[in-house]
Formats: C-alpha cells, sequence, structure tokens
C-alpha cells in the first residue's frame, strides 16, 4: 500500500515538480533567448545590460528582471470587463501547458517521466486543445472590440490548426503502432527517425505547431500592427505575462513533442545504432541524464527555428491562414495517412525511408541552389 | 432571429499602425471592411496662416515640420517657389544646384526606407524596419554633417544654400552609395519573392489608371498604376536635366506594384546621387548664394510651383500683395492628404489586415495631411 502510493503518487508528483521547474526556468530564459537572437538576426544587440552591475555576463539579468517587472507592475482591470471570465481567461491555458509536462518522456524510462500513460499522445493532445478557451474569454470578457477581434480570430485559427495537426501524427500511430510515447521513441530508435518514412507528416506538424502557438507568420491574433495586442490588449502585470507563460510553455511542449514523435526523443541513434536506450541504460543514471541532455537539445533547436521563423517572415492574413490550414494541410495529411496506409498493407514500411531521403535531398537542391536575381525593375521608362 | 448589424471599429488616433494621428472609422461586418472614413486635423498646427505672419526666410523652417521625414525636399519646395515668385530662379549658382538635387535624392532614399521599414513591420514582416534604420541612419549622419540636424533639416535658403559640404562628405556619400545598391538587394531577397508578401500584398487596393488621374493621386502610387507621370521630369527643375534616370512603373495598380516602383526609385536616387558626385566636384567651392536682396519683397502676383517630393507632388501657391515683406496667402498642395483621399474607395471589401496595408502603401505622414 505504502509502496503503491510512493509509486503512483509522491514519485510522479516529485518528478513533475523537478521537470515543471526547469521548464519554468527555460520558459524564463526563452524570452531573453528570443529577444537576443532576433537582435542579432536583425543587426542590432538586443537586451545585454541587465545585470552588468553585479557581473552578468551578455544581459543575463533580463531573465530575472522580466518576472520582477510583471510582478511589481499595476494590475488594471477594465471596469466594463466581464469580471470572472475576465480572471479565468489567462488561467484556462497555463494549466494544461502545466500539466502536459508530466506526460513527457525526458530521458529513458522509467526516471525521466513523471507518469506514463499508455494513451498519452491522445492525453497530451486533449489536454492542449483546451488552452483555446482561454484566449477567447479572455478576449471576450476584455470588452474591448480589438481583443474580441483577436479572440475569434485564435478560436478559429486554433481549431481550424487542431484537426491537421492531430491527422499528422496519424501516420506516426500507424508506424509505430502505439499512442505511448515511450513505445513511439522505442520504435525509433530500432528503426528510423520518424521524419524519414513521415517526412510529409513531419512538415505539416512543423507548420501547423506554429499555427497552433499563434507564432509568425501566423500571429494573427495578437498581430501587433492590426489588433494592437489582440486577445491581451486589456491584460497588464502578472495576467499578460500569464499569457505569455502559456504561450512559451506551449512552444516546448510542441518542440517536446516534434522531438519524439519525429527525431528520436532522447535516443542518438536509427537501426539499433549510437546511443539507444540500451546503452544508455548501462551507463546507470548518467546515462538517463545524457539522453535527458540529447532531448533538451533537440528541443532547443526547435525553439531556435520558431525564432527563426519570426526574424524571416511577415503575417499571414486571416483568411488565407483559414485557406493554407483548410484547402491545403488537411488534404495533405490525409493524403498521408492514406499513403502510408498503402504501404503498410503493402508491408514496404522501409521504401518509405527512401521517399523521405529523396525529398530532403530535393528540398536541399532547391535551398541552396544559385538564386534567381531579385526582380528590379518592373519596366523603365524615359 | 439574430440581430445581426455590423460593427465599428474606430482604427486610431493611437494605434500602431496608424502612421501618427491617422483616425479611420472602420464599418466591419466580421473582418471585412464595409466602409472607411478617415478623420484627420489631430495634427493641425495652421502652418499655412503663419505663413501669413512671417517673412519669407522665417517660413523655411516651419516647412520642416510638415512631412517631418522629408523635410530636404519641403524646403527645396518651398525657396523655389519664392524664387519664382521674384524672378531669380536662373540666379542660382550651379553647385547650390546640385547639392540641393543631392539632398532631395537623399532624403527621397531616407523617406522610402521608412516607408519600407513601417509598411513591412505592419505586414508583420519584422527584420526589413531594423536593416531599413541601419542605412537611413546613415543618410542622416550625412544631414547632421551638412546643417546639425538630422531630422527637421531648415537646410535651404531663398537663392541659394546655407553652408558648403563639410570636408570628406562627398567621399562618405560615393562610398555609401556604392554599397547601397546590394542593401536593396537584401531588403528584397526577404520580401520581394517571398510568398507570404505576395499573398498580403499582390492585388490589394488596386488602383486603375483611371482612378488615379481622378483622386489626383501622385508619385509612386500614380507611377505603381502605371502612369509615368514624375516631375523631375515633366516639370524640371534644377540640375535634374543633365540627370540620367529611368523612372520606374507598375502594371497592376496594387500594393506589390507600388513596392516594386518604390525600391526601384531608391536605386535610380543612388544612381543620381552617383551622377551628382563627380558634378558638385567640378563647381567652384563656396558659390552657393545668388546675388539677391537681403529683404525679400517680391513683386505683386501669384505663382504655383510644385516638385516632385518622395510622396507624390508637393506644389506650393503663394500669393504676394508686394507691400510687405510676408505672403498674402499660402496655400500647400502636400502629396499625402491628396493620396489619402483614396482609401476609402481602396479599403472597400478588403479585410482589416489589407487596412494597414493599404495605409502603409499610401505612405502618408500626418503632419502633411494635417498641416
Amino acid at each position: 500500500m505504502n509502496h503503491a502510493l510512493m509509486h503512483y503518487l509522491v514519485w510522479p508528483l516529485i518528478k513533475f515538480l523537478i521537470a515543471f521547474v526547469i521548464v519554468q526556468a527555460i520558459v524564463a530564459a526563452m524570452n531573453w533567448i528570443e529577444r537576443r537572437l532576433l537582435g542579432l538576426f536583425q543587426a542590432r544587440l538586443g537586451p545585454n545590460r541587465v545585470g552588468r552591475e553585479w557581473r552578468i555576463p551578455w544581459g543575463l539579468g533580463q531573465i530575472i528582471a522580466d518576472p520582477v517587472k510583471f510582478l511589481l507592475k499595476e494590475d488594471i482591470v477594465p471596469s466594463s470587463a466581464e469580471k470572472v471570465a475576465y480572471y479565468l481567461g489567462p488561467m484556462l491555458p497555463l494549466i494544461p501547458a502545466f500539466v502536459v509536462f508530466c506526460l513527457i518522456p525526458f530521458g529513458p524510462p522509467p526516471t525521466f517521466i513523471a507518469a506514463r500513460v499508455n494513451v498519452g499522445l491522445l492525453l497530451i493532445l486533449a489536454l492542449t486543445s483546451t488552452g483555446v478557451y482561454g484566449i477567447i474569454l479572455g478576449g471576450w470578457a476584455s470588452n474591448n472590440k480589438y481583443s474580441l477581434m483577436g479572440g475569434l480570430r485564435s478560436a478559429a485559427q486554433m481549431v481550424s490548426y487542431e484537426v491537421p495537426f492531430g491527422l499528422s501524427i496519424v501516420g506516426v500511430l500507424m508506424i509505430c503502432g502505439s499512442l505511448d510515447l515511450v513505445t513511439i521513441v522505442r520504435y525509433q530508435e530500432i528503426n528510423a527517425w520518424n521524419f524519414l518514412p513521415q517526412i510529409v507528416a513531419c512538415f505539416i506538424f512543423l507548420v501547423s505547431m506554429n499555427a497552433e502557438n499563434n507564432r509568425t507568420p501566423f500571429d494573427l491574433p495578437e498581430a501587433e500592427s492590426e489588433l494592437v495586442a489582440g486577445y491581451h490588449t486589456e491584460y497588464s502585470a502578472m495576467k499578460f505575462a500569464f499569457f505569455m507563460l502559456a504561450e512559451f510553455s506551449m512552444m516546448i511542449v510542441n518542440s517536446c513533442l516534434i522531438v519524439t514523435l519525429f527525431f528520436g526523443g532522447w535516443t542518438l541513434g536509427m537501426f539499433g545504432l549510437g546511443l539507444t536506450t540500451d546503452v544508455l541504460a548501462k551507463m546507470g543514471f548518467m546515462g538517463g541524464l545524457l539522453g535527458t541532455l540529447i532531448f533538451a537539445t533537440k528541443v532547443m533547436m526547435f525553439m531556435l527555428v520558431y525564432i527563426w521563423i519570426r526574424a524571416t517572415f511577415p503575417r499571414y492574413r486571416f483568411d488565407q491562414l483559414m485557406d493554407l490550414g483548410w484547402k491545403f494541410m488537411i488534404p495533405l495529411a490525409l493524403a498521408n495517412i492514406f499513403v502510408t496506409a498503402i504501404f503498410i498493407l503493402a508491408g514496404q514500411e522501409r521504401l518509405m525511408y527512401w521517399i523521405g531521403l529523396g525529398a530532403i535531398a530535393v528540398t536541399a537542391f532547391y535551398l541552396f541552389k544559385p538564386r534567381r536575381a531579385v526582380q528590379k525593375v518592373i519596366h523603365a521608362a524615359g | 432571429m439574430f440581430d445581426v448589424h455590423e460593427m465599428e471599429v474606430n482604427f486610431g488616433p493611437q494605434h500602431p499602425s496608424t502612421h501618427g494621428v491617422l483616425r479611420v472609422i472602420l464599418k466591419v461586418d466580421g473582418e471585412r471592411i464595409i466602409d472607411a472614413k478617415p478623420i484627420i486635423g489631430y495634427l493641425h498646427r495652421g502652418t499655412e496662416k503663419l505663413f501669413e505672419h512671417m517673412a519669407y526666410p522665417q517660413c523655411v523652417p516651419h516647412t520642416d515640420r510638415m512631412d517631418y521625414v522629408a523635410s530636404a525636399t519641403n524646403n527645396l519646395g518651398f525657396v523655389e517657389t519664392v524664387e519664382k515668385l521674384l524672378g531669380v530662379t536662373k540666379l542660382i549658382p550651379r553647385r547650390a544646384q546640385i547639392l540641393r538635387v543631392m539632398l532631395s535624392e537623399l532624403q527621397r532614399i531616407s523617406s522610402h526606407l521608412l516607408w519600407l521599414a513601417t509598411h513591412a513591420i505592419d505586414i508583420g514582416a519584422m527584420t526589413p524596419f531594423f536593416y531599413c534604420f541601419r542605412e537611413r541612419e546613415q543618410v542622416l549622419d550625412f544631414f547632421e554633417a551638412y546643417c546639425g540636424a538630422r531630422l527637421t533639416l531648415n537646410c535651404m535658403r531663398i537663392g541659394g544654400m546655407p553652408e558648403d559640404t563639410p570636408p570628406g562628405w562627398l567621399d562618405d556619400i560615393e562610398a555609401f552609395c556604392a554599397k547601397f545598391d546590394a542593401a536593396v538587394d537584401e531588403y528584397e531577397s526577404l520580401l520581394t519573392n517571398n510568398r507570404i508578401w505576395k499573398k498580403r500584398t499582390v492585388g490589394i487596393g488596386v488602383l486603375s489608371p483611371e482612378d488615379a488621374i481622378d483622386w489626383g493621386i501622385t508619385g509612386p502610387p500614380l507611377r505603381g498604376s502605371g502612369i509615368e507621370w514624375d516631375l523631375r521630369r515633366a516639370q524640371p527643375y534644377e540640375v535634374y536635366p543633365e540627370l540620367e534616370f529611368d523612372i520606374p512603373i507598375g502594371k497592376n495598380g496594387d500594393t506589390y506594384d507600388r513596392y516594386l516602383v518604390r525600391m526601384a526609385e531608391m536605386r535610380q536616387s543612388n544612381r543620381i546621387l552617383k551622377q551628382c558626385i563627380p558634378m558638385i566636384k567640378q563647381t567652384p567651392a563656396g558659390d552657393l548664394k545668388a546675388k539677391i536682396s537681403k529683404v525679400i519683397r517680391p513683386p505683386e502676383g501669384e505663382v504655383y510651383h510644385s516638385i516632385e517630393a518622395p510622396k507624390g507632388e508637393l506644389g506650393y501657391y503663394i500669393v504676394s500683395d508686394g507691400k510687405t515683406q510676408n505672403a498674402y496667402r499660402c496655400h500647400v498642395r502636400p502629396p499625402s492628404f491628396v493620396n489619402l483621399q483614396a482609401l476609402p474607395a481602396l479599403a472597400k471589401g478588403h479585410l482589416v489586415s489589407d487596412l494597414v496595408a493599404l495605409i502603409g502603401t499610401i505612405d502618408i505622414v500626418l503632419g502633411e495631411v494635417d498641416r
């Protein structure tokens, strides 16, 4: 009895708390990393000053200064706001964004996952999709037309992109035959990482996770130049910080998911070679930590992709975003499921690796081939 | 069953992408604009009335404050109009004329850079903003070296120019010109062939050539609609007849074409600057002022003169009663004000997101709209 209590409640809780604290520290740091990296992308310095008096290098003091500022600022509640919904708004997206972390395998099981659930993936999808309620509620309760438009945009966008997001995962499930994230990772270390056979699904997942998180080029709900700040226009101080916290947490969740589903999770090997779970297990606890480190590195790479995209692209328009989702991504995801099913039925799963490799080669060719000259003058007269 | 009615949204005067204090009252059905009504006048300072109470030379600094991102061309328009009224246009020394052209073209570059920066950030592309400001800083440094000011230049005088070029100035501009085309390539590599940028601009706010003429639109929006009309060619002033440059024109008259036209204009301005540098080096140093009376009292009469400002035709209409040292009446025809009139027609039927693209593509400065 006592053992069961420890096994099912206390240990998972401790593990979750550790994961939670570390992830929140990363979230706080991400704010600084994003601003600093954007600065480097944009030929400027970014925040590099805070903390100089205490000999903290590179402006790292910003990581502490930002939350402190949020805590100390005046918390303004619009007098015309719908109070209950207004207060619920920032809380709702935060809860699923935090809870999800107990389902994610940060390293080899059983040590580095708080709760191994055999329908883990489904549970994560169910939890994360509730985040949109807070945004709609917050946008509506602020009693501001811009907030309302931001909330509505976000509702339409997040609901639409749930579909390709979910459909892109189906292909992976069909190959791995499990909803358990640990099983999916272990399948990948024996066979190839899933981005090879499921290159299309991986692409759809990458795009829809950007859209899910309201990140550029899909940041319409908070489009600064159109809707001022969208759904969080009327939120200040820590309430605003809650929205930001939820957004960054969800970015990490989605990066964790793409790494787990398509890029081999905590392992660094394919076809049973390299740093697989068994190799890590032989190293004991240190091997587990190494696995976590590999996982964290992969996750950070995808976080950087988010920032890279933000620095590069303009913003989609609302109807174009819907067109992209319904007319392109969803049919593509369905076609991917169909093609995958045919390959599995034919027993030719290995053939999909070559298709994936071919797709990567073609993409690389187009990326690195010499650019055509930019169109300079349309028509010179006179 | 349901009470269906359109929503009225107050877009501005305090809004991140109205480029100042423009207020647009929008009637929207969901996100689609049914009606857009620009409300102007929040920045009205009575500049035209002020001109009636100041001697002509005193007016020049006030012209700076109209289109405050392109003050050199504002100065140029005013001093040329007064010179025309005095009948001394032919007396302006060649060095002063070339210097005026150089400052105007630098100003055109800096104004277009600011336009591109804000237009891109309105459409959501963040990075071009900083790239444009990197080059704009250099242009502003040239202004600072020449006249001490970076924004409100007050850099021209009736009858000539106030200062000669500072030492090393021309060489610095030469170095800048050599690099500038590559910088424009850099902005274009981020935007011109970008799918999202094209989706946001192609076919948005189409202005037919006939409509453009009917609305009295000038400058890049007119040329974007495919009409070859540039006052530097059509009614040449200063040394423009001697300079080689193309007038880029668009085909479809949409936001994308106006973007391409302005990008091409920056390259043309650079081309003009490159030609001006050897020209100004051949003229004697210090020969900057025509020998005209210190007290400016034009004969009785009226004159309208216009120049090609970065945003379009900037015209001054001055009436002199021949007795006083100040204008009896001075009217300004600002390009932004006239171009802005097309906004409701352009915006109708588009989405709210397109409105910010349209405000950006018209390229307004509220200081000039409201005067």
